[in-house]
């Protein structure tokens, strides 16, 4: 085997696990994108015959759950992976090795997910890959309606690739409070290693009533448990309160990275330091917090009491409060800037608008009757791919802008970049900003067809449209990507003139990281060396 | 009123117009009207005129253009023969009374009298409410709705506003200038004006909970009038059963509601229940939507106050054939209600001439499935059949009610609706034909 090649199987290092977690994710990312470009062309027109129920409804099903598991939290994990140890100061993370044991778990759980395609057909010869929807209700999920094996894919495959989240999540925590380096007191870390230290509280908060949920199923489907199976008197809404007890928790954790990313490149990009450090880190561990009591909102036409209705419809407008505080904390760091609108920044200012809509479209759904009318209707799916795409994507690609010459020690094309933040824009909102549309005309979701003459039509057209400019613009990513990893102009350390630790280092940085053990006395080690007439620590 | 019989008895003088839309599926489109109307000028009658219309359906005094469709019927020229050059004919024949002024003298036989005065009725075809848009309610729950979403819509517009403008603003203006390498001055933060922004959202976050909860507790809590309508609804893989448990009346699919009005409200209270898997019975402009989850009862009310039919669908995925599992609800003036319970109630008719479909019904498996009401037919896997040839559509909405789609359905299911669990009963054409005579005269 190229010594090469066995050198990235046998990793312990950091700096090639993130870089292996993001590529792998960018992958399965791809995979799920034309999936969807699937769905999308199936419902470009009413009565479509492009794709049959049975495939669109694995489709819907693998998309989502590709997305969410094995993009959004692999990306995560990459991330902080990547990062964490360079903005603190250390050589590696806490536990190597569990490290790469996360990415290895993580990759062959999405492999058992995709090998549900072409596995061997299950009971009553029902087809393999999940088709009961991301969020697997039961008792759809139970034996008697979900015969043959793809809901054991779907629990199985999320488990094995948890496991590499959750390693990810303990490895962070043990790294930020164990391995800082001198000077670095918990205050002076950078935004992204707290937002990842509250990521990773989340994870291993949110990911246990997951498993512990899935657990439980299987114990229903193979050893004659009646948890979910209303059949036997089971409870069909237990399964939904133990989902969305990780589920509402997870849609943060897939977020706040974004927000990480973001938090970094803004004041690099304005030349201020962020607006309300403090504030900035308190409203993040708000979030979590509160986080974890919203989980019913994803639950109001169930039909529970008006009173336990009414306390997660506060709840959940509550959480959008610190939300909000941070877009103001954004803009204020921008405000009296001097603004740089390279390309890591148009992806932040395409973040900031969408997430804004997003978070009030959230506050339309946390209205419980309207929830009533817009819950499973093409209005939540318009509103989660707002905050998902146009919140966390946007604000990660930023990221990958950002970070790609530290990670390579080469530029990514800025005009290639540009192209790639034009193209997704377009797509984006052609696709999504008419979907809410479809939703407010009664179009629910997850439907293979639709009738002609329900106001559907049209919107749908034009959101299928929207699919061939996003993908125009993944496609200048991947293109740039590979262009650049050969032949981009040299980064240098520091190509940005930013002041996080990760800049001191060359690029890409030795195994070791840093020659010397850093010592600082700021948040912004860097900009003091720059301005040694006018030093943050002065401030801080 | 077609067979050569009958027309041979219409006098000449009598005028007639037909009014047709081409996309009219009883008919089939314009086959039917044309032959009807070529046996008229057959027989002799002197004036038979038409008017044609491209895309029109089958209700035209209600269509798209019925504006035009009424000026051409109130146009038309009882004087004599009228020129027939376009060809653009609304679907029935009408006779007007005004007849009168132009037949004066004439002898009205009873049978011409019955005969000027056949309308194809109108029958369920109410104007259909086929876009069901949240923010157009037709019921309190979702007017309710409509109200509360108003006042947070315009919250979040007034922050969209005021947020979006200032990022705008600070795009434009604190560009940074090429090759001007100054830092600006570092700002860390601002106590007063961080305090504000955290305080003044959550009064807002206060005032919008407030106005949530009180429309919460107005819909859940709402008692049931004592002269409320009561319907039980139990959703399956995928068509929806509806009971009427006071009234005796068990169908599928459509559920019919008296309409409220000033003068007499009459409201529905539901009660939602699932046979197998979570599904959700939402339309849009009635109410928002409520889950129908196994082992658990929900409940929810509407009181629509414009008659027609409103489609919903289900929203909650339910497996294979989610999309096709559709809803109607048609709201018909208390008269009309009560006649459709009346027919609904008593048990099936049935035409004796087709007995030997009846048998066919009965031996053939249908019966481990279907129920059809004085017979020994009781099912329940699937929809009561007992009437149905009252309803609009078939399998849960898919096709419309029609002779050909009741055929196409029975002899293979699986191709108009793939997944759904009744399998095709692989019937010879003998079987075939018996049992859609059959259930033909389930009316």
């Amino acid at each position: 085997m190229p010594s090469k090649l066995h050198e990235w199987i046998v990793t312990v290092d950091h700096k090639r696990l993130g870089i292996m977690y993001i590529a792998t994710s960018l992958f399965f990312f791809a995979l799920a994108g034309v999936l969807a470009a699937l769905m999308r062309a199936q419902l470009a027109f009413p009565n479509g015959t492009l794709v049959p129920p049975a495939v669109f409804n694995r489709l819907l099903t693998v998309h989502g759950t590709t997305m969410v598991f094995l993009v959004g939290m692999p990306f995560f994990a990459g991330l902080a992976n990547y990062l964490v140890p360079l903005m603190i100061g250390a050589r590696d993370m806490a536990f190597p090795r569990l490290n790469a044991f996360g990415y290895w778990m993580f990759l062959f759980g999405g492999l058992l997910l995709y090998f549900s395609y072409i596995g061997a057909e299950g009971l009553a010869g029902h087809g393999t890959a999940p088709d009961v929807g991301w969020f697997a209700y039961a008792p759809l999920t139970e034996r008697a309606f979900s015969r043959g094996t793809s809901t054991d894919y779907w629990i199985l495959s999320i488990i094995i690739s948890g496991i590499g989240t959750t390693a990810s999540a303990i490895n962070v925590i043990v790294t930020v409070i164990s391995m800082r380096c001198k000077g670095m007191k918990l205050a002076r870390m950078p935004l992204f290693v707290w937002l990842m230290l509250v990521v990773s509280a989340m994870v291993v908060m949110a990911l246990p009533p997951l498993s512990a949920a899935q657990i439980m199923l299987l114990l229903d489907r193979y050893l004659g448990a009646h948890f979910f199976d209303t059949q036997a008197g089971g409870s069909a809404v237990l399964w939904q309160h133990f989902f969305w007890l990780f589920g509402h928790p997870e849609v943060y954790i897939l977020v706040i990275p974004g927000f990480a990313c973001v938090s970094e490149i803004i004041p690099v990009f304005s030349r201020k330091p962020i607006f309300g450090r403090a504030a900035m880190i308190g409203a993040t561990v708000a979030i979590g917090m509160v986080s974890v009591s919203v989980w019913a909102h994803h639950m109001f036409a169930v039909g529970m009491a008006p009173s336990s209705n009414i306390f997660f419809v506060g709840s959940t407008m509550l959480v959008g409060i610190p939300t909000g505080i941070k877009i103001f904390n954004w803009l204020a760091t921008m405000y009296g800037g001097k603004l740089r609108f390279d390309t890591p920044m148009l992806f932040c200012v395409g973040f900031l608008f969408q997430f804004l809509i997003a978070g009030l479209t959230g506050i339309m759904l946390a209205a419980a009757p309207l929830n009533w009318q817009l819950t499973d209707s093409y209005f939540v799916v318009a509103h989660f791919h707002y905050t998902l795409i146009g919140g966390m994507l946007f604000a990660l690609f930023g990221g990958l802008y950002y970070w790609f010459p530290k990670a390579t020690g080469k530029m990514l094309s800025e005009t290639l970049g540009k192209c790639h933040f034009w193209l997704l824009v377009i797509g984006f909102h052609m696709t999504f900003d008419t979907l809410h549309f479809a939703g407010i005309l009664g179009m629910p979701r997850r439907i293979y067809t639709y009738a002609a003459g329900r106001g559907w039509e049209g919107l749908n057209l034009v959101a299928s449209i929207g699919v061939i400019f996003q993908a125009a613009g993944v496609a200048c990513l991947i293109w740039n990507i590979i262009r650049s990893v050969r032949k981009g102009a040299p980064a240098g350390n520091d190509p940005w003139d930013a002041w996080t630790l990760e800049w001191a280092t060359a690029s890409p940085p030795p195994e070791y990281n840093f020659a010397v053990e850093p010592e600082v006395r700021s948040s912004r080690p860097l900009w003091d060396l720059k301005h040694p007439e006018d030093p943050d620590w002065k401030y801080e | 009123m077609a067979g050569p019989g009958p027309i041979g008895r219409i006098r000449d003088d009598l005028p007639i117009y037909a009014s047709s839309g081409s996309e009219d599926s009883v008919g089939p489109q314009l086959g039917g009207v044309r032959v009807l109307l070529e046996q008229y000028r057959a027989a002799g009658i002197h004036s038979v005129s038409h008017d044609f219309h491209p895309d029109g359906r089958h209700e035209m005094l209600n269509e798209t253009n019925r504006d035009e469709v009424r000026a051409k019927l109130l146009n038309w020229d009882l004087s004599g023969s009228r020129p027939n050059k376009h060809h653009r004919t609304a679907l029935f024949t009408y006779v007007r009374r005004s007849v009168k002024r132009k037949l004066s003298g004439m002898k009205f036989s009873l049978r011409a009298f019955n005969l000027c005065l056949s309308l194809v009725t109108l029958g369920a075809a109410q104007s259909v409410h086929s876009v069901g848009n949240i923010f157009k309610p037709q019921a309190t729950p979702a007017e309710s709705v409509y109200h509360l979403s108003m006042l947070v819509m315009m919250v979040c517009a007034a922050i969209f506003l005021t947020v979006a403008g200032l990022l705008t603003f600070t795009i434009i203006r604190f560009r940074g200038k090429a090759g001007d390498d100054r830092e600006p001055a570092q700002v860390y933060g601002s106590d007063r004006i961080e305090i504000a922004w955290t305080v003044i959202p959550i009064l807002i976050v206060l005032v919008l909970t407030m106005a949530t909860a009180r429309v919460v507790i107005a819909i859940q809590n709402k008692q049931a009038p004592k002269d409320a309508l009561q319907v039980t609804v139990i959703g399956h893989q995928w068509w929806w059963e509806i009971r009427y448990p006071d009234l005796g009346i068990v169908t599928a699919n459509e559920l019919h509601v008296p309409v409220s009005t000033l003068a007499k409200p009459a409201v529905t209270f539901l009660k939602l229940q699932s046979a197998d898997v979570a599904h959700s019975f939402w339309v849009p402009q009635l109410s928002g939507k409520t889950d129908l989850i196994p082992n658990r009862t929900n409940t929810m009310w509407i009181d629509p106050r414009q008659e027609g039919t409103f489609l919903g669908n289900c929203a909650e995925y339910c497996g294979m054939q989610h999309a096709n599992m559709l809803l109607r609800v048609i709201v018909q003036s208390p008269a009309e209600f009560g006649k459709w319970a009346a027919s609904q109630e008593r048990n099936a008719l049935g035409d004796s001439h087709i007995d030997a479909g009846r048998v066919a019904f009965l031996s053939l498996s249908c019966v481990n499935c279907h129920r059809v009401s004085g017979t020994p037919a009781v099912g329940t896997f699937g929809p009561d059949l007992s009437h149905v040839m009252s309803r609009d559509t078939l399998g849960a909405g898919v096709i419309r009610n029609t002779p050909e789609n009741l055929r196409a359905w029975v002899k293979d299911p699986q191709v108009i609706k793939p997944g759904n669990l009744m399998p095709n009963m692989q019937l010879n054409s003998v079987e075939l034909d018996e049992v859609v005579a059959y259930l033909s005269s389930l009316k």
